[in-house]
């Protein structure tokens, strides 16, 4: 028991100050939103969005990035021989439309997730518990949705919370690209949530499939089944993303903070 | 013993072979061959079909004539080798194995499902992912608009008084993968449990026909997202092995410093849910955050938590410069004696002790005979682990203990997790302080055509295999993935028998096996 006690005061207060203080740090090699330097490229050249394994990256007068699809991976930068393509650590994507994460030139600032609408803000503004559902997900956004439960995070001081049923839900938070065989689990899932409600696509998968869109055996994202709220890309997206995308949605971060 | 083995072709993690060289047999010698090798204590690592018909497409030829080959590939430990063979598989399917070889029974119903072949007398012939099968024949028969419906199905049911059916899933409580539980309960006491799997398939196996392509490595790295490192390397090996590609020895160690950060992170992670599911929360929030240390690590080496993009064919994505490497060992120690303090609550406080001890059984003759793999394989104390036994990259040159423990309960399978957070830290210091200099990727070829290659790593759930054949222009005519958890499954149903109900979240989190590795 002892020992319990002395643990847990070498231990100390853990979790970050954000969005008080500042945001963790992120690793210098983090990938956050790409940036793309069109000045540099050789002419014709398209290399880069040949080697997206997802077709997120278009390559015409400009670059044409749908932040939906990319998966926040090398292969672009890694076959570009002249080094237009880089990571920015820029760690806010969440967007509330789809046709928003479709960027065109380096230029164009991403439409931030606005709040909620007023009646929806005084409902869910300080309680927003949400049910997760997995539907094809690979459990790597599952477990960075997790870590914003632990104390490092603590997800509950925003008022939101991870709920076990459906019942107890204002929404769902969605991972994976919705395989044929959990459409009819979610479609249950959502009707079992009383109205009115939320939808959070989490991941390239939910939003678009991700590896695995135009499947035989899966959907291209939640979009298809149910209407979307807010997307987060990434794969997964790192828990200050969707962090920073669930404290946009309820107004406790906006513009460009 | 002798004459069996020259039945079967001998090969290695590390060099490819021509399809060939594997010999075909008979049915009935085919059987016999894995019979014999499964009673003198080897395993089977993979079970597999290849159709006759259309999965030879990419290569353009139609044979169609329905048949089926089916390939094995077997472990065997003691000598560091695999055995492969094969046989041919006409009309309507084969007499099943499993009653001889429980540990063959999910892949036999693996290859009725994808090419509808029937292995008769299969004691448990149910569906695995609730998919259409590869050849357009059904092994249930059923019609080819018949809607999929995953979970449903006969379950095995126990009948009597006070016998009740508890059905979990496959939306579960937590933020976790999906999955149907079926218990058999007398009261409190689990009689049975079943689990239906399937609802993560994504088609994976299928969509690798065809490749290498832009999607490949992706697909390896998502397969189970936990797994990443273990995965996307099984996949450039088998690749690298296909091309005879050699990586640098610096490369083969920076796979080696990702792949145990993985198994860090994951076995800390682990113990702390365990604790947290036996109500003890100081070590469950401490290990929760730890982590996530663990994580940022890897995240450190390569920009993302899960190792995505670390690993390519040829080498790995991200050196190891020197300040980075100080600042890992750094953050290392230090995450290193939190973590002591954090798991050495666990085995001094008598309340998470009273639930570890005794509960979810899994008997050492119950590991071998269900084919059990990685931790859970050795704490019950059955010694495996292919960093030992089929060593492949820096572990051929850089050894780590087998860590083991003979109880096969709850608490084995944590403890086994604590003495291997031990080893991998050892390793992973030595390794970057040791580091050889040299190229962090070189690039492989084109893949050899009409050959076999196989890969084996030891992931921190267990063995994650992958296994190619390519056709005759060097892209995969048969793509095969064995994750752990394929194995691992019916362990968890196993260690159920005669446990309370209210034990299942606390044995369910002592595997802590992967669905979607599973459903692929």
């Amino acid at each position: 028991m002892i020992k319990a006690f002395v643990a847990r005061m070498k231990q100390g207060h853990r979790t970050i100050r954000y969005p008080a203080g500042p945001p963790p740090e992120l690793p210098d090699r983090f990938r956050g939103r790409p940036l793309f330097d069109a000045a540099v490229c050789p002419a014709g050249c398209r290399v880069c969005a040949e080697a997206c394994p997802t077709g997120a990256l278009g390559r015409g007068e400009g670059f044409e990035v749908d932040l939906g699809r990319c998966l926040f991976c090398t292969d672009c930068a890694n076959a570009c021989p002249a080094g237009a393509i880089t990571y920015s650590r820029d760690y806010r994507l969440s967007v509330r439309e789809r046709k928003d994460l479709v960027i065109v030139d380096r230029g164009e600032e991403l439409r931030l997730a606005a709040a909620l609408g007023a009646e929806l803000r005084r409902l869910f503004g300080r309680s927003l518990k949400l049910r997760q559902v997995s539907a094809g997900g690979c459990n790597a956004c599952e477990a960075d949705v997790n870590v914003l439960g632990t104390i490092g995070w603590d997800l509950g001081r925003f008022g939101i919370q991870m709920v076990a049923s459906p019942r107890h839900a204002d929404g769902l938070l969605v991972t994976g690209p919705v395989t044929k065989n959990m459409e009819l689990a979610l479609k249950k899932t959502y009707d079992a949530v009383p109205g009115p409600k939320i939808v959070i696509a989490a991941g390239s998968c939910a939003i678009s499939g991700g590896p695995y869109a135009d499947h035989e055996e899966t959907g291209n994202g939640v979009g298809a089944l149910l209407p979307v709220d807010l997307f987060v890309p990434g794969c997964p997206p790192h828990p200050l993303t969707i962090l920073d995308g669930l404290l946009r949605l309820v107004g406790a971060v906006g513009g460009r903070g | 013993m002798t004459e069996q083995t020259s039945a079967l072709a001998v090969l290695s993690v590390d060099r490819a072979a021509p399809l060939s060289a594997i010999p075909e047999l008979g049915f009935e010698d085919f059987g016999r061959a894995i019979r014999a090798r499964i009673e003198a204590g080897l395993r089977v690592s993979a079970l597999f079909g290849l159709s006759a018909g259309p999965e030879r497409s990419a290569r353009g030829e139609k044979r169609g004539d329905g048949r089926v080959e089916l390939y094995v590939v077997i472990a065997d430990d003691e000598q560091n080798r695999l055995l492969a063979g094969k046989t041919s598989v006409e009309g309507e399917g084969f007499p099943s194995l499993s009653l001889s070889c429980p540990q063959l029974q999910l892949f036999e119903r693996e290859i009725a499902e994808q090419f509808g072949i029937v292995p008769r007398g299969h004691p448990w012939m149910k569906r695995v992912r609730y998919h259409r099968s590869w050849t357009g024949r059904d092994a249930w028969n059923r019609a080819p608009a018949a809607p999929l419906l995953p979970g449903v199905g006969d379950f095995y049911r126990v009948e009597g008084e006070g016998v009740h059916e508890v059905a979990v899933g496959p939306v579960h409580a937590g933020v976790i993968e999906p999955g149907h539980f079926r218990f058999q309960c007398h009261g409190e006491e689990v009689f049975h449990l079943e689990i239906a799997l399937g609802y993560q398939h994504r088609g994976v196996e299928r969509a690798m026909l065809g490749g290498p392509t832009k999607r490949s490595l992706h697909y390896a790295e998502t397969l189970a997202g936990d797994t990443t490192i273990a995965h996307a390397s099984a996949y450039c090996q088998i690749v690298e092995t296909l091309a005879s590609c050699r990586m640098s020895a610096r490369a083969e160690a920076l796979r080696g410093v990702a792949l145990e950060l993985e198994r860090l992170a994951n076995h800390v992670g682990d113990l702390g849910a365990l604790a947290g599911d036996s109500g003890f929360l100081p070590t469950m929030s401490f290990c929760g955050r730890i982590r996530g240390d663990f994580l940022n690590l890897t995240a450190l080496l390569c920009g993302n938590r899960f190792g995505r993009g670390m690993v390519l064919p040829g080498g790995v994505n991200f050196d190891l410069d020197e300040g980075r490497a100080e600042e890992l060992l750094r953050r290392l120690a230090m995450a290193e004696r939190e973590t002591a303090v954090a798991v050495n609550l666990l085995w001094d406080t008598p309340s998470v002790m009273a639930r570890f001890e005794d509960t979810g059984l899994l008997p050492l003759e119950a590991a071998r005979e269900l084919g059990i793999v990685g931790l859970a394989a050795r704490a019950s104390g059955l010694g495996r682990d292919l960093r030992r036994d089929q060593p492949s990259g820096i572990y051929r040159f850089a050894q780590i203990p087998v860590s083991t423990y003979d109880s096969g309960d709850v608490f084995a399978r944590a403890y086994v997790r604590w003495l291997e957070i031990q080893q991998s830290l050892v390793f992973i210091r030595e390794q970057i302080e040791n580091l050889p200099q040299g190229p962090d990727a070189s690039t492989p070829g084109p893949l050899a055509t009409d050959s076999i290659a196989v890969s084996l790593d030891e992931g921190w759930r267990g063995e994650v295999c992958h296994v190619a054949l390519t056709d005759g222009s060097g892209r995969f005519a048969r793509y095969k993935v064995v994750d752990p958890s394929f194995h691992n499954w019916p362990a968890l149903a196993y260690a159920l028998r005669g446990q309370e109900i209210s034990d299942f979240p606390l044995c369910n989190k002592s595997f802590n096996l992967s669905y979607c590795g599973h459903d692929l």
